[in-house]
């Protein structure tokens, strides 16, 4: 390997353009390939991520020094050539390409590869060595049609409308959130959510992305006026004491997680939905075929057992240890 | 199928009670009487014949799914249940069966009369046509195991109600040897003959742990103390010239413990006692390692039965000349046990378990204390004027038992777990200091909460030194004590001990690693207790 990447303690860096890809540690110049907080993290001198990125990134890090870059657009950094292009993962998402002598690099970021009617769906990048997640690398996890799962959900909030109960659903406030407003008939009922989601929504709203109607669940909210609802809210809050203003209710969550009993069990919600940001077991490998790579570097998730496998496939495939994934209590089991 | 597997669904994703005991009344209420007679044996761990191995399943699974099938097997030790693993893995079903539930048992039944390749081609055929909760639960079928989380209380109530009966009454009819080859639905629930099987045990009552003080269960003599064996609970049923044993999970144990045959020699018939089964070496109990060795044999060798020789130690009397004394106060059973049971030989394989004099309580704690001189695990409390109750309930009976002995131990490797942790670390491994080096001496995987395996998960991550497969060795950091319940010389360890029912008590943020104990401190405990 020629190495126009390399996996140092701070994160994927690029020695020919002296740039990181999603550090974890703070640096000069970071390209950011999404806005989940294990990729977009505090602290680096610059950042580098899509128009439609960063926004939400300077809701949540602040006052950073960013630079936007449009999907496709070719940019010159020291004498690596970058360019993002969709991931599928949320809206603004990117896969990084990074290209020096030839040298082709793909990092994936997160991604999905079917398309959810929000993110800017999925594009397959052609490359020398690609930089894979694996967050549900295990042939158990294949996931039902979003259009399968959306009838489930509206079948479930007509049920909890006729059962007198609040539907409220447990999922990431940026990207999954979304993504669940668009899934549901807001025939049925109102759409509420948590603030922590609305604040997400009026940006991506001014942004341009099209979502439902919503109510904001505000300190002097009113439950009773708005029954046969569902709600929206972070994971954290089902559950909660803030839950508790809506009466009698049903919680579902949604996740690739939720695929595996044991861990709807543990989650204790009511109802599991499957659906994730994540490719699947069959979206990863038929990722990995289309990139045409024939290094692949696995990063989080079931990273040893789906290496081995790719290995098995013919593939020159390795782990690479990083710190994505799980940073926030939010985000567990939430994937 | 399709409505066992909706009721499973109801069952399964809600965590509310009510809306479980609901969905089976319904079901009760509106399935046909095989379906439902079938649903009551699955739901109380009475089962089909297995008809394949789990090997075959696994090999035909990983053809159809194409998965090689060392990758199926890392999938089942992630999600932890093979009939849900294959369920998962196998493409979506290309037609829909109407089967009912009875039907499709009986496809399992006609299954063991056919040839192994015939066998193979009925399963993929049925896998082709199920979705994937009916297809769990046809793997569950298949499979043996059916624990999926229904508590048989929560199905006794549900029963009770959609046949408007007493709940015990339904509890005590669900007990005994039956399947649904030998009764109906309506012999077994609704006609009126509970003595029809001459095998059947009384529910067992369960005590709760005492978690005050004895002082305020109040007036000491209203109270019968006994020691609390380390054995497993047992109810020896003599009825018509035979004898039945029955484990507390409802198992007949009557061929493991050949011993008790020859209580039919020194007890009447209709006589039914509720004790501890123990390995007993003529004066008091051999330590539950000695009757490990019998409880996983179906047959037992003429040497084990001389080095691991069983006994009853009866602590109740339940059925006095074929009367069912559970209505009884506990002074009265006690008085027809004892006068039952204190004359016999020393050589009968029944022995009165004594009830310990006291005067006060201060002399019961004394006492207590001295329980792992006694062989046993602490003390048994009951009441005195109360009856024998069904299932487990506060009030009349509390085991008292010793707090556990602890260790504080570093943590050197870590695992994932599965099932319900599948995507958090919750295994490790634990060391003491010998020195500058760390011997490991114990696994342990519960005990921590939710939120404490996430906090660990995430430190894991990211304090890996090195990984052996899916073991990770992390820096020695973390310390926690380590609760355990007894422990002995094990030459198969490398710290030469082995602990009985480790688990993690506390996580010790306040320790650093230099305090943890050293394997001088270990040796002291095996020198003590072991
Ligand atoms: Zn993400
Ligand atoms: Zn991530």
């Amino acid at each position: 390997m020629n190495g126009a990447l390399i996996f140092t303690e701070k994160g994927i860096y690029c020695p020919a353009g002296d740039f990181y890809i999603d550090p974890w540690r703070p640096v000069d110049r970071a390209l950011i390939t999404h806005g989940h907080a294990d990729h977009a993290r505090s602290g680096h001198q610059r950042y580098l991520a899509t128009h439609q990125a960063l926004p939400v990134m300077h809701h949540r890090l602040g006052d950073i020094q960013s630079q936007g870059i449009a999907y496709g657009e070719r940019l010159k950094i020291g004498d690596a050539t970058v360019s993002l292009h969709p991931a599928g993962h949320i809206p603004g998402s990117a896969q990084i390409r990074v290209e020096v002598g030839g040298e082709i690099w793909v990092v994936s970021g997160d991604y999905k590869v079917t398309d959810d009617g929000l993110s800017e769906p999925f594009e397959p990048v052609k490359c020398h060595s690609f930089v894979t997640e694996s967050t549900f690398g295990l042939p158990v996890f294949t996931w039902p049609s979003q259009a399968e799962v959306a009838k489930d959900l509206n079948q479930w909030w007509a049920d909890c409308v006729a059962d007198g109960k609040t539907a409220i659903l447990g999922a990431y406030s940026l990207g999954k959130a979304q993504r669940l407003m668009k899934m549901l008939d807001p025939s049925i009922g109102p759409i509420m959510t948590h603030t922590a989601v609305e604040a997400t929504n009026a940006i991506l709203r001014a942004q341009g992305y099209a979502l439902p109607d919503t109510i904001a669940v505000t300190q002097d909210f009113d439950a009773k006026a708005h029954k046969g609802g569902i709600v929206i809210a972070p994971p954290a809050a089902l559950g909660s004491n803030w839950a508790k203003k809506f009466g009698p209710v049903s919680s579902g969550f949604a996740s690739g997680w939720m695929r595996l009993r044991g861990i709807r069990r543990r989650r204790a919600a009511d109802r599991g939905f499957v659906i994730s940001d994540h490719a699947d077991w069959t979206g990863l490998l038929s990722e990995i075929k289309n990139t045409g790579a024939e290094n692949i570097y696995v990063t989080h998730g079931y990273t040893d057992i789906f290496t081995q496998h790719l290995n098995n496939i013919g593939y020159k495939a390795q782990v690479v240890p990083t710190e994505f994934g799980d940073t926030d209590q939010d985000s567990e089991d939430a994937a | 199928m399709k409505a066992f597997a909706d009721l499973f669904q109801a069952i399964d994703q809600s965590t509310k009670t009510s809306v479980k005991v609901t969905a089976l009344t319904d079901y009760f209420r509106t399935a046909s009487d095989d379906d439902k007679l079938w649903t009551i044996a699955l739901f109380s761990g009475r089962r089909p014949k297995r008809a394949v191995t789990t090997t075959q399943l696994r090999e035909w699974a990983s053809e159809v799914a194409d998965v090689p099938l060392w990758l199926l097997e890392e999938s089942y030790s992630i999600v932890g249940d093979l009939a849900e693993t294959i369920a998962l893995i196998l493409p979506p079903p290309h037609t829909r069966s109407n089967l009912s539930l009875t039907q499709w048992i009986a496809f399992l039944v006609e299954l063991a009369t056919l040839e192994p390749e015939q066998r193979k081609g009925r399963i993929l055929q049925a896998w082709s046509q199920l979705e994937p909760t009916e297809r769990f639960l046809f793997n569950k079928l298949l499979t043996g195991g059916f624990r999926i989380g229904v508590s048989q209380k929560l199905m006794t109530r549900a029963l009770a109600k959609a046949v408007d009966q007493d709940e015990a009454t339904i509890v005590h009819r669900l007990m005994g040897g039956w399947t649904p080859k030998t009764v109906t639905f309506q012999s077994l629930i609704l006609d009126d003959d509970p003595t029809a099987d001459l095998s059947r045990p009384y529910p067992f009552y369960l005590a709760y742990q005492l978690e005050t003080e004895p002082e305020e269960l109040g007036q000491q003599e209203n109270w019968q103390a006994e020691w609390k064996w380390d054995g497993i609970r047992g109810q020896l049923v003599l009825r018509g010239g035979q004898h039945h044993l029955w484990s507390r999970g409802e198992e007949l144990i009557t061929d493991r413990f050949p011993e008790m045959a020859r209580s039919l020699d020194f007890l009447p018939d209709g006589t039914v006692i509720d004790g501890e089964v123990v390995a007993w070496d003529g004066a008091q109990p051999m330590g539950f390692n000695k009757l490990q060795q019998r409880i996983g044999r179906k047959t037992v060798p003429k040497k084990l039965l001389k080095d691991a020789p069983a006994i009853l130690l009866a602590y109740d009397l339940l059925e006095h000349n074929g009367q069912d004394l559970r209505d009884a106060p506990l002074r009265q059973r006690r008085a027809a046990l004892e006068a039952l049971i204190a004359p016999l030989p020393d050589d009968a394989p029944v022995r009165l378990s004594p009830a310990l004099h006291f005067n006060h309580w201060q002399s019961l704690t004394d006492q207590r204390a001295t329980a792992r001189d006694h062989k046993a695990e602490g003390l048994m409390l009951k009441n005195l004027d109360a009856p024998y109750l069904a299932g487990r309930k506060k009030g009349d009976w509390w085991k008292w038992k010793l707090d556990p002995l602890t260790i504080d131990a570093v943590m050197i490797y870590a695992q994932q777990g599965h099932g319900r942790r599948a995507n958090l670390f919750t295994d490790f491994t634990f060391a003491v200091r010998n020195g500058d080096d760390l011997v490991p001496f114990t696994k342990a995987y519960s005990g921590l909460t939710d939120a404490e395996f996430r906090k660990i998960t995430q430190w894991v991550r990211k304090n890996t030194i090195q990984r052996f497969g899916p073991v990770r060795q992390v820096t020695p950091h973390h310390v926690f004590e380590i609760a355990f319940e007894g422990i002995q010389k094990s030459p198969r360890h490398k710290s030469g001990v082995a602990l009985r029912f480790p688990r993690m008590s506390r996580w010790r943020h306040d320790k650093p690693m230099s305090e943890a104990n050293t394997l001088d401190d270990l040796n002291a405990m095996l020198e003590t207790y072991g």
